[in-house]
């Protein structure tokens, strides 16, 4: 450190010294070049009037709003409005068009499917998965079997009003007995009727066993899966005839879903989804390869059904 | 020099040297007159190629050659080049490429004297100069003269015609990328694309700035060409070469008469260098700012001739001919030069491309098909016990008519399908469908087979045009179960 006088200058370059000095390393005063002190006093200009435009001192509860009214979240919603006025005219055609009618216009039903694959993959992944193949207790909307309906209209009320919801009347609803559980059926009786029901789906030859589980069919489960087993939409009663199975076609499972009966449900969509949307899924559905033909019938499905709280 | 210099702080070095404008003189001869018709016929081809008409049918735009971006295709003359056949477009550019090894071993620097753009558009703006201005002597009389009002209006027509032609140059270009009767119309009702004012505008500034101000300076300074080519000339390469044996030392006429013998054939009256258009004395030898435009070879064969002395003073001599020359023997001739065996060997392989290319034109598929497997489920249970697997089928018709197609199975007996939206009981094995003209159909097929069988089963999708077996385009795809053999 030398402190006599602040005013030594560096012969050489021509600039006085800070005064600093380490190990005979010394410090050189030298001016900071004209265009950094521009841009470093325009940065600062700028920063006041950013802090007067925009957003910016933080308060206890919220921060100053600025002069141009401009937020983030506000940006995001003009973006989202943006978007919501583009699709407009589809949502709307959408809305307008009888469900059952969405495949004549071609145009209209890919719109509709586009749109549907998206709400898939936000509500209903979790259970069908993302292919919508489903897994044991979920069902493979790829495929042809439907419990209550493959028509566009019935896929529609299914995702509107879901299946056994206890809080909705309209909801698509039956219970099978827990033949077991509830003593109905006693475990030889139970054997039978697993030998019976897969025989008719072309699991296993036909035995004595399952001789004598027809004749408990008849009594006990026709009245909800037919006599002949091919199941009843109108109860979401499942065909037991065909190759599918949703918990499983294996004795075992069989035999357990006779005991102890299953109750699978979904939510209904109804009040959380806008029916535009419950469309799009629907025709999304519907066009993953099972999707059905409207057929005209007169049938009402899931209002009759209430044989048992 | 009054002023004492200072000693100890010498005057900075310049960094950069001031350009000494070019005023190049007119001159007439056989390489101008050739340069003439380069002239004509590029600008001809470059301006007039959109106006072409060209007859595709009622699908397809009439535009003899149509880059049509916003469809993605390529329009030339008989040609149609979708985006996944561009490398046509790449081996055009190999041969481009080619072609200028074969050129400049050949003749030289030829490409840059005679057809490249800079220096056509240079030489026109220079003609523009010639036209308003007058000629050398003129022109440099008005560039060093004060700024006058007549100075004034003439830089300032000079200058508009410029931009005219700039304008009209950039204008050209746009006309490459759309139809140009309409575009014409649209663009000047203010109805065109951003983008077809902006690339206009973009254009009309290059061409000024290069052809009207830089000039020579980017053929010099800017263009990697130059370099290229000089490293791609050898001994046997055509060059423009002034005779220093011959024409040294310089006298004039007068000089000579009085001593014969004691000069050479150089009067030293300058011509060459006056019809320069980049400014260059050629008697220094070869250098990187000859372009070989040879308008010094027609202006001291005039001088040449007026003086009763024989041409070709300066003459397009190869560097072994040269030496030959000057060494008092016999050369070679200038046809032997040019077919040896490196320019036969490049004009082979350019031929070879050439040829390779027009076959693949003249045999590829105007149909193809492709099948992607749908991969989530890969395979689907049906309530049957038939398994079934989907795929996303594009055919893509690459004739300008639409055309009726038939789609079927090769293989997977017993395997049947259906489009999107139809079901298992109309499953077949073969089914037809229109594909729109000049576009790539896209349509999901179902395919469903009974479920025992290989586990991985090989199959073909077959799309045969109606009335045109040979046509037929296939794609081999795999159909998916889930156990595999029981």
């Amino acid at each position: 450190m030398s402190d006599n006088g602040d005013k030594r200058v560096d012969q050489p370059t021509g600039t006085e010294f800070v005064g600093h000095e380490w190990d005979g390393i010394e410090e050189l005063d030298t001016p900071l070049p004209r265009w950094w002190l521009i841009i470093f006093y325009g940065t600062v200009i700028w920063a006041v009037i950013w802090t007067i435009m925009y957003p910016a001192w933080p308060l206890i509860n919220s921060a100053t709003e600025g002069v141009m009214g401009w937020s983030s979240r506000g940006q995001f919603e003009q973006e989202l409005a943006a978007v919501e006025s583009e699709r407009a005219p589809i949502r709307e055609a959408l809305a307008r068009i009888p469900i059952e009618r969405l495949p004549e216009d071609s145009a209209l039903m890919d719109a509709a499917v586009r749109g549907g694959r998206s709400a898939f993959q936000v509500y209903c992944v979790q259970c069908h998965g993302s292919g919508a193949a489903g897994s044991p207790g979920y069902p493979n909307l790829n495929d042809d079997d439907w419990l209550w309906g493959g028509d566009l209209r019935a896929i529609e009320y299914t995702l509107t009003h879901g299946i056994r919801n206890p809080d909705h009347d309209e909801t698509r609803q039956s219970l099978m007995p827990a033949f077991g559980r509830d003593g109905i059926l006693d475990g030889e009786q139970i054997g039978d009727l697993t030998a019976y029901v897969r025989t008719i789906s072309g699991q296993q030859e036909p035995n004595r066993a399952a001789m004598r589980g027809r004749t408990l069919f008849t009594a006990n489960c026709a009245v909800c899966h037919g006599s002949n087993g091919g199941g009843l939409r109108s109860f979401g009663a499942p065909n037991l005839t065909d190759r599918i199975w949703l918990y499983g076609g294996d004795s075992d499972t069989i035999r357990d879903v006779i005991t102890n009966s299953r109750h699978g449900v979904m939510p209904r969509w109804g009040h959380v989804l806008d029916p535009v949307t419950i469309r799009m899924l629907a025709a999304y559905v519907h066009s993953l390869g099972g999707g059905e033909d409207f057929v005209e019938v007169a049938e009402d499905p899931g209002v009759e059904v209430d044989e048992r709280p | 020099m009054n002023a004492p210099s200072p000693v100890l702080q010498p005057p900075p070095e310049k960094l950069y040297e001031a350009r000494k404008a070019v005023h190049n003189k007119r001159i007439d001869g056989p390489f101008r007159r050739f340069k003439w018709l380069v002239m004509t016929v590029t600008l001809g081809i470059y301006y007039g190629t959109p106006w072409i008409r060209w007859d595709r049918g009622p699908y397809a735009p009439d535009q003899a050659v149509l880059v049509d971006i916003a469809n993605r295709r390529f329009y030339m003359f008989g040609i149609e080049i979708w985006p996944h056949e561009f490398y046509f477009v790449a081996g055009l550019l190999i041969m481009a490429g080619i072609g200028l090894f074969l050129v400049t071993s050949a003749v030289g620097r030829a490409w840059c004297g005679y057809t490249c753009p800079q220096t056509v558009w240079t030489d026109l703006f220079q003609h523009v100069d010639r036209f308003v201005d007058g000629d050398r002597n003129a022109r440099m009389r008005l560039d060093a003269a004060p700024w006058t009002w007549g100075k004034f209006t003439r830089r300032a027509f000079k200058w508009t015609v410029y931009l005219i032609i700039g304008f009209w140059t950039g204008g050209a270009w746009i006309m490459y990328f759309a139809d140009a009767p309409t575009l014409v119309r649209d663009f000047w009702a203010g109805a065109a694309a951003p983008a077809a004012y902006i690339a206009v505008a973009i254009l009309t500034f290059t061409t000024v700035a290069l052809g009207g101000f830089m000039r020579e300076q980017v053929c010099i300074y800017m263009c990697p060409w130059p370099r290229i080519q000089t490293a791609m000339m050898d001994e046997k390469s055509l060059t423009v070469t002034y005779k220093d044996w011959r024409g040294e030392p310089r006298g004039s006429v007068k000089k000579a008469e009085k001593n014969p013998g004691a000069f050479g054939d150089c009067i030293d009256c300058t011509q060459c260098v006056q019809v320069c258009p980049t400014g260059i004395d050629i008697r220094e030898g070869p250098q990187i700012g000859c372009i070989t435009c040879a308008l010094c070879i027609d202006a001291c064969d005039k001088v040449m001739d007026q003086i009763g002395r024989p041409r070709g003073l300066i003459d397009y001599v190869t560097l072994e001919g040269a030496e030959r020359e000057r060494a008092g023997q016999e050369t070679p001739s200038t046809l032997r030069t040019i077919f040896r065996p490196r320019t036969i060997a490049y004009f082979m392989i350019w031929g070879g491309i050439g040829l390779a290319m027009l076959f693949a034109v003249g045999t590829r598929d105007r149909l193809t098909v492709n099948a992607i497997q749908e991969r989530n489920p890969i395979y689907v249970q049906l309530s049957d016990g038939d398994v079934r697997n989907s795929f996303e089928v594009k055919i893509r018709n690459m004739e300008n008519r639409p055309r009726e197609m038939t789609l079927s199975l090769e293989g997977l007996e017993d395997g049947e399908m259906w489009a999107g939206s139809g079901s298992h009981e109309q499953g077949l094995r073969e089914f037809s469908v229109t594909v729109p003209a000049d576009q790539l159909l896209n349509t999901h097929v179902f395919v469903a087979a009974p479920y025992q069988g290989e586990q991985r089963e090989e199959f073909r999708f077959v799309v045969t045009p109606e009335g045109d077996a040979e046509a037929a385009a296939s794609e081999d795809a795999v159909f998916e179960r889930p156990g595999g053999t029981q």
